[in-house]
């Protein structure tokens, strides 16, 4: 069976004297490399160049807070039941009288836990919630030494009050009616 | 015996049985849904309008078509009668409305609401709704009441299906709720919010087909389908003792009755054993609990692993009747 139609038939017969001066062969080589420097470089120089992401990129996750301040997660389970990797745990609270500033819902999630090096980003959990809550950014997870500090819990989910992240270029995502 | 055609399938079924019961002797698609009528509680039926066929031929004697729609879990058969329930379209289009009517005072708290995922009226509106409100005035709001330390009333999500009201009537010695006010004001309520403690009074959680009657003692605790449903029985003294423990490895989180293909309590449990159990040492184990393979509950495929377990891969579907694809029919 034949997979291709470019293939060629490997030879060892005896090189001519001409090919075995290798001259016209290494004039060859050096054209195709000169010909490189007129070309434009495909590579930047990294820290001082940064290349845009695309607005599809999906990076780590943010836990959105509403416009008044109060997380919008009310730990319902939706992404977790979305995620393919079974990255997202959580645990349910019930709010108490007196925190309606603090969640948006009866129900909050007390815990909520996504392991990012089991996390593929594929973004179904955004699909999945109904709250609009969680997004993924364009944002990186970092490096780190323990495997432990792979699992972000809400400290470094949730994002802050006084430092919120846009995500309005994200749109919401499709099939959303 | 009278025969009865639904949907283009004859049935004998013996004098005096409803529309609707004869359509689940067939099975399949063609079960008009139900969400008030439940066959263990005498009189129930009736309220919700979600069962309503077409009567194309009224009977034997008189073939004329019954003028209306009507409500098969309270129109008895007759002899020769012919139903169109899933073959008319009218019937279809006045079931989406009924669903709308539902929706209306319905909130859409399913993300917050424990019942999410064994919720009756969900599947109804999934099925038969359609995906927008036309709804523009402000629901009916009320305060979720405790009646007693273990049951939780979310009157917002409530039916008005009466279910609960005729369980407490025909179960319970004394009745300590009911429908208080009429028309759009009515709701359940136990009168200055009295605590509802009588022995089975958990099992207005089992009957309510939405989350308006919950389990104080599961509440926010895990959402149904990250827990396993396992068939477990124990001596008890008050009631048999049979029921399903949801478990989350070890950890019995809740304990409800075992329910028939249709959603309903096989049979009714006492609160001791709902309530107080809650150590998997007090259960015996029977197994996994049989979850349709459409249910989200069916989601972490604890069922799959228990029967992988044993070597043989099968679904047991013996409790389902032989389902009827629309196409079939038309």
């Amino acid at each position: 069976m034949r997979l291709t139609n470019r293939y060629k038939v490997v030879s060892d017969k005896k090189m001519t004297f001409a090919e075995k001066l290798y001259l016209p062969a290494i004039a060859t080589g050096l054209g195709i490399t000169i010909r490189h420097f007129f070309k434009q470089k495909v590579t930047i120089s990294y820290p001082e160049v940064k290349r845009e992401y695309a607005p599809v990129f999906r990076g780590r996750h943010v836990l959105k807070r509403d416009e008044n301040g109060a997380e919008r997660c009310t730990a319902c389970g939706l992404c977790a039941l979305a995620c393919p990797a079974e990255a997202i745990t959580m645990l349910a609270a019930e709010r108490k009288r007196g925190e309606e500033q603090l969640y948006r819902e009866e129900k909050y999630a007390e815990k909520y836990e996504i392991n990012m090096l089991r996390c593929i980003f594929c973004g179904l959990c955004e699909e999945a919630c109904p709250k609009e809550a969680i997004f993924l950014t364009d944002t990186h997870v970092t490096a780190e030494f323990h495997r432990d500090d792979f699992i972000y819990g809400k400290k470094q989910l949730v994002e802050p009050v006084d430092n919120r992240i846009d995500v309005s270029k994200r749109g919401k995502p499709s099939g959303r009616l | 015996m009278p025969k009865v055609i639904i949907d283009g399938f004859e049935i004998e079924v013996p004098a005096g049985t409803t529309i609707l019961n004869a359509a689940r002797q067939i099975g399949g698609d063609l079960v008009p849904p139900a969400m008030c009528y439940y066959s263990k509680l005498k009189d129930s039926g009736g309220k919700c309008r979600t069962c309503l066929v077409k009567v194309t031929k009224g009977s034997n004697t008189d073939p004329r078509p019954m003028p209306k729609l009507v409500a098969s879990c309270r129109t008895v058969v007759a002899d020769g009668m012919e139903v169109a329930n899933i073959t008319s379209p009218e019937v279809l289009d006045a079931r989406k409305g009924v669903v709308e009517f539902l929706l209306i005072n319905h909130p859409l708290d399913c993300p917050v609401c424990d019942q999410a995922g064994e919720c009756d009226l969900q599947d109804l509106a999934f099925e038969h709704g359609s995906p927008k409100t036309r709804y523009e005035f402000e629901r009916r709001t009320f305060e979720p009441i405790d009646i007693g330390d273990k049951i939780k009333l979310h009157m917002n999500r409530c039916i008005m299906c009466f279910r609960c009201v005729f369980l407490a009537d025909q179960l319970t010695p004394e009745r300590l709720h009911g429908i208080m006010n009429r028309g759009d004001h009515a709701e359940i309520s136990t009168y200055i919010e009295k605590a509802v403690d009588n022995d089975f009074s958990g099992n207005m959680i089992d009957v309510c087909p939405v989350g308006a009657l919950t389990d104080r003692t599961f509440r926010f605790t895990s959402r149904v389908w990250f827990t396993n449903p396992v068939l477990a029985h124990r001596q008890c003294n008050t009631c048999c003792g049979k029921t399903i423990l949801w478990m989350k490895g070890d950890e019995v989180l809740r304990v409800s009755a075992r329910t028939t293909f249709y959603g309903e309590v096989e049979e009714f449990i006492c609160n001791t054993c709902r309530f107080e159990k809650k150590n998997a040492a007090d259960w015996i184990m029977e197994g996994p609990a049989d979850i349709s393979r459409h249910s989200v509950i069916a989601q972490n495929h604890s069922h799959t692993m228990q029967v992988l377990k044993n070597g043989v891969p099968q679904y047991d579907d013996s409790q389902k009747p032989t389902p009827k694809v629309k196409s079939e029919i038309e």
